[in-house]
């Protein structure tokens, strides 16, 4: 998603004078297309993250609309107050992107997984939460959050996979049906949407159909996406590469726990707990559940039971 | 109106705000009035009737519970009404008890959890210098406030990005929450850290008025860098009996100590 962040950004800056990058740093091999186009709308604050927010701070509240790029937690929870006092209070147009959400680098272990953020962004007033589920849902949130004022926080994976053929309809707080079905949903978010869309397509050879929703918008959530498919489908289940606690899983049941509608749910993501062993992005997410072939053994055997039905 | 007036007028707002609110922070508010007061006596491009003006001056009061004496001078010098003043504190008002940019026009940045200052201030020179607006920015914080590490990454930033229209004014009363600065942790020698870091320092008297008028006229102390006036002060200045004593950090005035107070206040000329 890489690509389509960097390439998306250099296309709006190069008719958007009020976009600007900033770093703490990081981006080796990505920052260079935008820097040597806009040496001016670029800024390298170092190894320093609190001033990483607070700088774009200042900058957005003098006119400038600033994307500020990091990795894993460090644009986020090593300066999450000065996101919330600076950024958020007031409302200043920094979006801030963190490359890499949950596991994508793997064995770089706990330092580098961003398995909370979720939780933690979501949880402050104000901000958009956008978690694109393919390159092309990436490309069009950078469009989207430059269009919409205010702050936002924008997790991208590390993997240029691509789910839609084409540009999706991406609109801030509405999620995408990308499989329609009618027996089961799915609600992915961010990069798992590549797994789900497996699954789905695999329960569809053994005759179920299931609804597929990219809720790239963890805040504002699609609350009326969630609740057609408790109405309109048999089982709902939530797909994040991120803790229990707090995420997607827990936004979705939100909106189920007080609606009038009974629908069997289950949430698939990581445990709440440290990951404390070398691994692939593949090979943790399988220790977790979160592989094909689990999912959708779970997914058959919930169907399967008679509450279910 | 005078910078000296003007001083007093904010001694005198604050000590009836903290008294009429109970709150604390008095000797904090007490310490930069004067600075406040030469800022806005005239030396701040700043005009109440144009409060966004894109070519104004920003300040950034970082140390924020000393709110008081921000809003005392901004209600002075026509943002809002005066007697809006008697709200501080109180139940619904918009008068917040650390600097919030909800409270009233003029108000550039909230603060409040100390070390956030300097860095927004960065960010708004930084995008002035992109803009190649004249407007110059300036954050006033404490010399306890020096101990976030933020204000260090800030002060890295500036010196690096050149930010010569960026002044920073350290409120140096050597007391903090819960003693002298330098017995809670070393900060001295702090004009020679801010010139470490790249920034040109001066070290003056934080309540001459003439003095502060005469280092802010001099900015930038240095082309191509950002100035930083260390301004050695008082905390409690102007209330005999609150000046240098810690515990007005935390004391809110009492009826019988504001009658007190503001009789002293007005006895300076």
């Amino acid at each position: 998603m890489r690509n389509a962040f960097f390439d998306t950004l250099v296309e709006i800056a190069a008719h958007d004078p009020r976009i600007v990058l900033m770093t703490a740093d990081l981006g080796f091999g990505f920052v260079d297309r935008f820097a040597t186009r806009f040496p001016e709308r670029f800024v390298n604050v170092g190894i320093a993250e609190q001033n990483l927010a607070g700088v774009a701070a200042g900058m957005a509240l003098g006119g400038k609309v600033v994307f500020t790029y990091s990795i894993g937690n460090f644009p986020t929870l090593r300066c999450l107050e000065q996101i919330r006092n600076d950024i958020c209070y007031h409302r200043a147009s920094v979006k801030v992107v963190a490359c890499g959400g949950g596991l994508a680098y793997g064995s770089l272990g706990t330092s580098h997984h961003a398995t909370e953020d979720l939780a933690i962004m979501r949880a402050l007033p104000g901000v958009v939460v956008e978690a694109p589920g393919d390159a092309r849902e990436a490309a069009a949130a950078v469009k989207a959050l430059v269009a919409a004022d205010g702050p936002a926080y924008l997790r991208l994976g590390r993997d240029e996979r691509f789910v839609h053929r084409s540009s999706p309809s991406y609109e801030i707080g509405r999620a995408i049906e990308v499989r329609a079905g009618r027996d089961l949903t799915l609600i992915s978010t961010g990069g798992m949407l590549t797994t789900v869309v497996e699954v789905a397509d695999r329960l569809r050879s053994e005759g179920l159909a299931a609804r597929v929703l990219s809720m790239h918008t963890v805040k504002p959530l699609d609350a009326d996406a969630v609740l057609a498919a408790a109405r309109e489908t048999q089982a709902i289940f939530t797909i994040e590469e991120h803790s229990l606690v707090g995420g997607l899983g827990s936004a979705v049941a939100e909106v189920l726990a007080e609606s009038a509608t009974r629908v069997p749910f289950r949430r698939f993501g990581l445990p709440d707990a440290y990951v404390s062993v070398a691994g692939s992005q593949e090979f943790l997410l399988a220790r977790y559940g979160l592989s094909v072939d689990a999912i959708l053994a779970s997914v058959t055997a919930g169907v399967g039971v008679p509450q279910f039905r | 109106m005078t910078a000296p007036t003007l001083a007093r007028q904010i001694r005198a707002h604050v000590l009836r705000m903290t008294n009429r609110a109970g709150s604390s922070h008095v000797g904090s508010c007490l310490s930069v009035a004067d600075l406040l007061a030469v800022l806005y006596a005239g030396w701040l491009r700043v005009d109440p009737s144009r409060p966004v003006d894109p070519e104004r001056d920003r300040f950034i009061l970082s140390k924020g519970h000393a709110c008081a004496a921000l809003y005392a001078v901004l209600a002075e010098r026509g943002f809002f009404p005066v007697e809006r003043l008697e709200t501080f504190y109180a139940d619904g008002s918009r008068l917040i008890g650390h600097v919030s940019h909800t409270a009233a026009p003029g108000i550039e940045a909230s603060t409040g959890s100390l070390g956030h200052g300097l860095a927004i201030g960065c960010g708004m020179a930084m995008t002035a210098a992109v803009d190649r607006r004249s407007s110059r920015t300036v954050v006033l914080m404490s010399d306890g406030e020096c101990g976030e590490g933020s204000i260090w990454e800030a002060a890295l930033l500036a010196a690096h990005q050149r930010l010569d229209r960026l002044v920073a004014i350290v409120d140096a009363n050597r007391l903090q929450g819960l003693g002298e600065v330098n017995d809670v942790l070393r900060i001295e020698p702090l004009a020679d850290k801010w010139r470490a870091f790249g920034w040109s320092v001066r070290d003056i008297d934080g309540h001459d008025c003439d003095e502060i008028r005469a280092a802010l006229e001099a900015m930038p102390f240095e082309t191509g860098r950002p100035s930083c006036l260390i301004a050695r002060t008082v905390k409690g200045k102007g209330v005999s009996f609150m000046e240098d004593q810690l515990s007005w950090h935390y004391r809110a005035p009492t009826d019988d100590d504001l009658v007190v107070a503001l009789r002293e206040i007005e006895a300076v000329s």
